[in-house]
């Protein structure tokens, strides 16, 4: 989400607009979407407060867990996040620039409220560097050292987007997702490349996600949620349909 | 008109949002009066027991919800809301409001991710018509979501309807007279959550 409209990108950068945020919440939850992860992707670089009402309107319209995440700084962005109708939040940047964020929103609010967003591009043979900023700035910081330590501060749940697969519809990224699921033992939400039906197993049973995100194919309606489940139901992946 | 109970903390803006778009008149506070004059109350989720309890406390909310739980007036906690009825929780070794008797407790499985994040079944064990009738229109073994890190485990297991699996079977639901309590969210848990408040307003 930018200024209000639901975007989606390519590894970070074209975005196309997908439409009014609401509506398209509206028709995921009643496709049977079991999660909505709602991120205003230039609160940080605009140096602004997330859309709170954009959030609450999307809130309003959804009977299914929500989390947001944008420009979230301190323990008060938080709290204005959740009183507006998120179940969880979401922290990135605010959370890389100040790590005790992250123990001062789970003391606060449950670490399964509190959910680190990472964004993550290889940068090398089996490194990948935690990048933030919106995915402009590399901190030189390994992924895998930042998920871990993120996971000790308090953090529950990670959304774990990989820049070098996002938006190019070829796969969620098998390598990263599997090496940063098994260094941390809180669920791991995939996000970034599905382009067909086949990716979700993939991301399920090699990658060993406990979730998975996926943006376009969904806005675009190439696949409906209910394909999806559908799909991987057969396939022995338990899903709620 | 149900007083969904401000703490400061969870996702009361969740619930309210459920019950608005059920057509029930509900009102988020902390003011005694409100509280005292409310025909149902509910006790929301999503926070830490040590802070839960504080914030209960420092509102003077810990007394008020005891008797009026007592005097019997319908109660509906959820998550959260749940564990801070028992004696204690293992989250911060705090002592919660005592109302059942029984312990929270950390899920301690090395080959389980904690929190559990997600949709999970919910097996209901009582066939009493009361709790028939708090499942009326739900399908045994339905999803419902949860976001917990701990459980409850009361004394008196007969107060317990439903069981989830997470590494252990726990108590995802239970009642005790005028007490529902869930471990899930009704709130979050889509259609068959939707149904399940508008039973729990209909006991």
């Amino acid at each position: 989400m930018t200024e209000g409209k639901v975007v989606k990108g390519i590894q970070f950068v074209n975005f196309r607009d997908a439409g009014d945020p609401v509506a398209l919440a509206k028709e995921y939850d009643k496709q049977g979407a079991d999660e909505l992860v709602f991120l205003d992707i230039t609160a940080t670089t605009e140096n602004r407060n997330i859309l709170l009402d954009v959030v609450s309107r999307t809130a309003k319209n959804v009977s299914i867990p929500f989390s947001v995440g944008g420009g979230i700084r301190t323990v008060e962005d938080m709290r204005l996040v959740l009183e507006n109708g998120a179940d969880k939040v979401a922290v990135n940047t605010g959370a890389f620039n100040k790590p005790s964020l992250i123990t001062e929103c789970a003391n606060y609010f449950g670490r399964q409220c509190v959910v680190l967003s990472l964004d993550a591009r290889q940068v090398r043979k089996n490194r990948w560097n935690v990048f933030i900023n919106g995915g402009t700035t590399d901190t030189g910081v390994s992924a895998i050292e930042w998920a871990k330590k993120a996971v000790s501060l308090g953090a529950g749940e990670i959304l774990l987007t990989s820049i070098d697969t996002d938006g190019m519809k070829k796969g969620f990224n098998i390598e990263l997702t599997k090496i940063i699921s098994k260094n941390v033992n809180v669920p791991i939400i995939a996000s970034g490349g599905a382009g067909k039906i086949e990716d979700f197993f993939e991301i399920f049973e090699k990658g060993k996600a406990d979730a998975a995100l996926a943006a376009s194919l969904f806005h675009f309606g190439e696949l409906t949620i209910k394909q999806v489940k559908n799909y991987l139901r057969n396939k022995n992946i338990p899903v709620r349909i | 008109m149900i007083v969904i109970i401000d703490y400061g903390l969870g996702n009361l803006g969740s619930v309210k949002n459920t019950l608005d778009k059920l057509g029930i008149d509900s009102v988020i506070s902390n003011s005694i009066k409100q509280i005292k004059a409310g025909s149902g109350l509910i006790l929301p989720g999503v926070g830490s027991a040590k802070q839960g309890m504080e914030n209960l406390r420092k509102r003077k909310l810990n007394k008020i919800l005891v008797s009026e739980i007592k005097k019997g007036k319908p109660f509906l906690g959820i998550c959260l809301g749940m564990q801070l009825l028992f004696s204690e929780s293992e989250e911060g070794s705090v002592k919660c409001l005592n109302i059942i008797e029984g312990k929270v407790k950390l899920f301690n499985n090395k080959n389980l991710k904690v929190p559990q994040i997600g949709w999970n079944e919910v097996k209901v064990k009582n066939s009493e018509l009361r709790i028939k009738n708090l499942f009326k229109n739900i399908p045994d073994r339905s999803s419902f979501y949860f976001v917990n890190s701990y459980y409850c485990q009361p004394r008196d297991k007969s107060v317990i309807v439903g069981k989830s699996e997470y590494g252990i079977d726990f108590c995802s639901i239970l009642i005790k007279k005028n007490i529902t309590a869930t471990q899930f969210h009704p709130e979050k848990s889509g259609r068959i959550g939707r149904q399940f408040i508008i039973n729990w307003l209909n006991l």
